[in-house]
């Protein structure tokens, strides 16, 4: 038994991450303890089990629906045993199946889904109670995806749901039970099978009055027999209820995993809610199959069409939403920046639709707003930062604020961000950066990066005498409008493709580089070609400075740049703009031999990062989890 | 009102009670003066430019005796005002107090070190500061703690030790409920504990780094380190053997005065010049070292030669350890050797040197924390990374 958890409670932890963002709609009440009270008996049945909150397992477009069950019906009441058993049997079953869902291929599920069918779809025409309509919902998802993972339990447990639908109770309890008597996991199991049949014995008493009342008596004997399953199922809810915050805090804590682009079924789900209509792309390659390849240039058309259509999507949201899939905000500071403000123009213009709160509505809105950025282009970890920002802000609003006050103070929240994390971040990183520029040194960038152009022209300003090596790559070509605009200011600059860094690296005595993220571990999240050059740099002894604010840390740990990245368009490796007689791939793009990979990001480890300058100072790359830690909360709190 | 500065000072035995902040004698010289004769103090009271209030400092405590530095010691005595080398003594009633003197009187006990020195003195500032609010002490503590500074800009513990003490004492939030005086007797209470402290820290480390040094191993040690000696002195005490390779230390030979304090607790020691560290290498278990700042990348600054000391013994695998006091760590973080501001002292080379040679002489170092084993410091025994935690702890 406790081996079987230890081995599921890994991946489970992981799974409450993914929903934690979706969850609190879910909540009918400002405070987090009596729905949780309501919604978690099932979950009690140990301390592992708690962090699986029902709440979260439906994904947002469920949330929305639970939500006006729960407005409109009475909320589900802590409730004899008989409710909470069978409640819990179906969660014990998420426990060992629920996760995989997300990570492996969904193969499984027509294997299971023929049975968790049949009680969900019975659950769902019977029960006219929204709580129980929810917790069905999560108990079909349970058996669906059981199958997927924990093959042992998913043998049991299926069969036991085939013969809960068809059978007497009773006989399915008798037939397994002599096998599990010795061993706990044995036991265990036996539990499992008894508060099924508890559950659709209480279904059946509660929905279905003509049915015949033999089936619950007969079952009672047989759970009796467990006894330990109703008394700990009790003293663990009381318990519960202490460590409930401690979970609540510990579930916003996971990172959400991302979606994987090579889970058929989920990303067939993912598509049918999808305001973009992206076509994906072909060809790819395989080893980046987990993320999303979409053919670029085919949905903007489409969705500029949509424009005056699109009821729920704000104008503002919109237009960002489309410059970010046109390519025309890039950068993360800009990109944030837009995000924010189309935010603001939402939270201008809202208005708390009739028997709705404004906390759980806007944090649903704001929800759907950034799924559509989403699939407009993969959030950057400072989106996700400042998002989280954004929605305990919304979170923490007092109830007592009228909803005028409560859209000026999230405004003000977010011009404050703006202000304080990215511009005044800015400039204080410009000035500890400047003290490193000595007269005569000859700095290194790659791409561009508007804080290392601040800091160049920042000591240009001061005087100082230095030169500017942009190295440059393609398809973007950044470095090239940052040549231009530092050519412009007076700087002298020379100007070379990264075929060459190693060359030049000789005359170099900084390298400044601007990253995207800075990860746990020290990681730099940046541009790709970034760990190219800090690589060259560190063969050559020349410090490698990253300026990073520090809204960008994340508490994640990357140790590749496969696991987290972006596609870019394929399609710009293979053609030259302006070089017709560079042509070779133009017809061998749909050849099933040829694939092109156009990455975004990489990742440079620590080991080459001299300096991180942030707005907390200068620091190693060893403290960046430090800041994570005392100040990582700091901006949920302002 | 809060231009007064510090640097009027009671008499010791009558600010001993804070009380009597209210009467100052009326023999006080008025507000503007100490300002003015403020930069003679401020200036180093070296005439020579290219040598560092730090070397000073250094050779003053090591007992480095060359012929130059003695011609210059010299004259660095008689040129300080300060009559009375006896720091028990309070300066006398009625003179301006200024925290360089009390700073260089308190300098002048051999076993305190720099940073102490300037703990004490800025403690001594708030013992008579005339302040009546405590934004006003605050500012005064600022003002002394900058000339203190400004004193030797070169010297990192001096800075840190300043830095620190602000921190520290400032840093309160139970000073916003009380009345003035009795803020102000807390913050002097603190004041003496963090000296307390700083002074213990040596002891700590010694404790410490016991359960490094093993019986039959070899130390190597560069230049003198006074907590270097501790930890040698109290491993000898404990009836540990082992033994001690030095390095001469050129140009002011401080590992032959290493090597003579070693002697005498009968520790055998054998003494190296600077460029045999490689040669003997191969014999040397770990390798011990002081600080003269450790900064904020977990490297430290160090004489010179504890660099090439650390390489060496890094490609040879041995450890290096560092012995450092807290109040040593600086919120420094220098990118390479010539980032950070040199600290230059004199090199007697024995023979005249042709006006065409450059000769190179800073006096120190910068050392990767890449090459550095671990730190034993009064807060612990700490790894290189956690420098840095503990800085941005202290400071932000």
């Amino acid at each position: 038994m406790d081996a079987r958890r230890a081995t599921t409670t890994v991946p489970r932890v992981r799974q409450v991450g993914f929903f934690t963002p979706n969850a609190p709609p879910a909540q009918p009440s400002r405070t987090h303890s009596f729905p949780l009270d309501s919604s978690s008996p099932p979950l009690s049945n140990s301390p592992v089990n708690n962090s699986l909150s029902p709440v979260m397992i439906p994904p947002s477009r469920h949330l929305s629906d639970n939500l006006v069950h729960r407005a409109t019906s009475p909320l589900p009441v802590p409730e004899p045993s008989a409710f909470r058993r069978p409640i819990r049997s179906h969660h014990v079953a998420v426990v060992g199946s629920y996760n995989p869902t997300e990570s492996l291929l969904g193969s499984s599920p027509p294997l299971a889904s023929p049975s968790s069918r049949v009680i969900g779809d019975g659950e769902f025409s019977e029960e006219s109670s929204a709580g129980w309509f929810r917790r069905s919902n999560s108990a079909k998802f349970a058996s669906s995806f059981s199958g997927a993972f924990d093959l042992t339990s998913v043998m049991s447990s299926e069969a036991g749901g085939f013969h809960q639908v068809k059978k007497p109770v009773v006989a399915q309890t008798q037939s397994t039970k002599p096998l599990k008597e010795k061993t706990t996991k044995a036991e265990r199991r036996a539990l499992q099978e008894a508060q099924r049949a508890a559950k659709a014995a209480a279904k059946d008493m509660t929905v279905s009055v003509g049915v015949s009342t033999s089936k619950p008596v007969k079952q009672q004997p047989a759970q009796k027999k467990d006894a330990p399953p109703p008394a700990s199922s009790i003293a663990v809810s009381d318990r519960k209820g202490v460590e409930r915050s401690m979970e609540k805090e510990r579930r916003k804590d996971i990172p959400a995993p991302r979606m994987q682009f090579d889970d058929k079924s989920r990303v067939e789900k993912a598509k049918k809610r999808a305001v973009v209509n992206q076509s994906e792309a072909r060809n790819r390659v395989e080893l980046f199959r987990h993320l999303p390849q979409y053919e670029h240039g085919t949905q903007l058309p489409d969705l500029e069409s949509k424009f005056f259509q699109l009821d729920p999507m704000h104008p503002a949201v919109y237009k960002v939403g489309l410059q970010y899939l046109a390519g025309d905000i890039s950068g993360g500071n800009a990109r944030c920046i837009a995000m924010l403000q189309a935010f603001q123009e939402v939270i201008k213009d809202y208005s708390t639709p009739p028997e709705k709160s404004l906390t759980r509505d806007l944090t649903a809105k704001i929800s759907s707003f950034v799924s559509f950025f989403t699939e407009c282009r993969p959030l950057s970890m400072s989106m996700g930062n400042t998002i989280r920002f954004l929605k305990s802000r919304i979170a923490k609003l007092p109830l007592t604020f009228s909803e005028s006050e409560a859209k000026a103070s999230l405004c003000a929240d977010i011009d404050r961000f703006i202000n304080e994390k990215i511009v005044l971040a800015d400039n204080v990183i410009i000035r500890h950066a400047v003290t490193k520029i000595m007269d005569g040194d000859v700095l290194l960038t790659y791409g561009s990066s508007c804080v290392v152009e601040m800091i160049l022209l920042y000591a240009h300003e001061l005087g100082k005498q230095f030169r500017v090596v942009i190295v440059d790559s393609r398809p973007k070509l950044k470095g090239q409008a940052l040549l231009r605009r530092l050519v412009g200011k007076g700087l002298s600059c020379t100007y070379t493709h990264i075929n060459a860094v190693s060359y030049i690296m000789h005359e170099v005595t900084r390298v400044f580089l601007g990253s995207s993220s800075v990860l746990s571990n020290g990681t730099v999240y940046s541009r790709v070609g970034t760990a190219c050059v800090a690589m060259v740099a560190h063969a050559f002894h020349v410090p490698v400075l990253i300026c990073c604010e520090a809204y960008k840390f994340h508490e994640r740990v990357l140790l590749d740049s496969i696991c987290s990245n972006e596609l870019g368009d394929p399609d710009a490796l293979s053609k030259v703009p302006g070089r017709m007689d560079i042509n070779y791939l133009d017809d061998l793009t749909n050849k099933d031999n040829m694939q092109l990979l156009n990455l975004m990001y990489d990742a440079t480890p620590s080991e080459y990062v001299s300096m991180i300058i942030t707005d907390y100072g200068m620091i190693p790359p060893t403290s960046v989890p430090v800041i994570v830690r005392e100040y990582g909360r700091e901006y949920l709190w302002i | 009102m809060w231009c007064r500065s510090a640097s009027f000072i009671l008499d010791k035995q009558q600010n001993d009670t804070v009380s009597n902040l209210r009467n100052p004698p009326d023999s006080l010289t008025p507000a503007s003066p100490p300002p003015l004769s403020m930069p003679d103090t401020l200036q180093n009271p070296n005439p020579q430019n290219n040598i560092s209030a730090y070397y000073q400092t250094r050779a003053a405590h090591h007992a480095v005796v060359t012929s130059d530095w003695l011609a210059q010691a010299q004259a660095a005595v008689t040129r300080e005002p300060d009559g009375a080398p006896d720091t028990s003594v309070p300066p006398v009633a009625g003179k301006p107090f200024s925290v360089i003197d009390e700073f260089n009187s308190w300098r002048k006990q051999p076993d305190l070190a720099e940073a102490v020195a300037a703990i004490r003195a800025l403690a001594a500032v708030i013992r008579n500061c005339q302040a009546t609010t405590m934004m006003e002490l605050e500012i005064e503590l600022k003002k002394a703690s900058d000339s203190l500074k400004l004193w030797d800009a070169t010297s990192i513990s001096l800075t840190a030790g300043c830095d620190l003490f602000m921190r520290y004492v400032t840093r309160t939030s139970a000073l916003e409920y009380e009345d003035f005086n009795s803020a102000k007797s807390r913050l002097i209470e603190r004041a003496e504990k963090f000296g307390e402290i700083s002074c213990k820290a040596r002891r700590i480390i010694a404790m410490l780094s016991q359960d490094f040094i093993f019986d039959g191993c070899t130390i190597m040690v560069h230049g003198f380190s006074r907590v270097v000696l501790e930890v040698l002195k109290t491993a000898a005490q404990s009836k540990k053997l082992f033994r001690v390779f030095c390095t001469e230390g050129r140009p002011d030979r401080t590992g032959l005065r290493l090597s003579n304090e070693l002697a005498k607790l009968d520790v055998p020691v054998k003494l190296l010049i600077d460029s045999a560290v490689a040669y003997t290498m191969d014999d040397v278990d770990m390798v011990f070292v002081g600080a003269d700042g450790v900064v904020e990348s977990g490297g430290i600054i160090n004489m010179m030669g504890t660099y090439q000391m650390a390489l060496v013994a890094h490609s040879m695998n041995k450890p290096v350890y560092v012995a450092a006091e807290s109040y040593k760590f600086a919120r420094l973080y220098p990118l390479d050797q010539k980032d950070m501001a040199p600290a230059l002292r004199p090199i007697d080379f024995g023979v005249p040197i042709p006006s065409k040679v450059e000769v190179e002489t800073s006096a120190r170092d910068y050392t990767p924390p890449q090459y550095l084993t671990l730190l034993f410091t009064d807060l612990g025994v700490l790894t290189p990374s956690v420098v840095s935690d503990e800085l941005i702890q202290l400071y932000l």
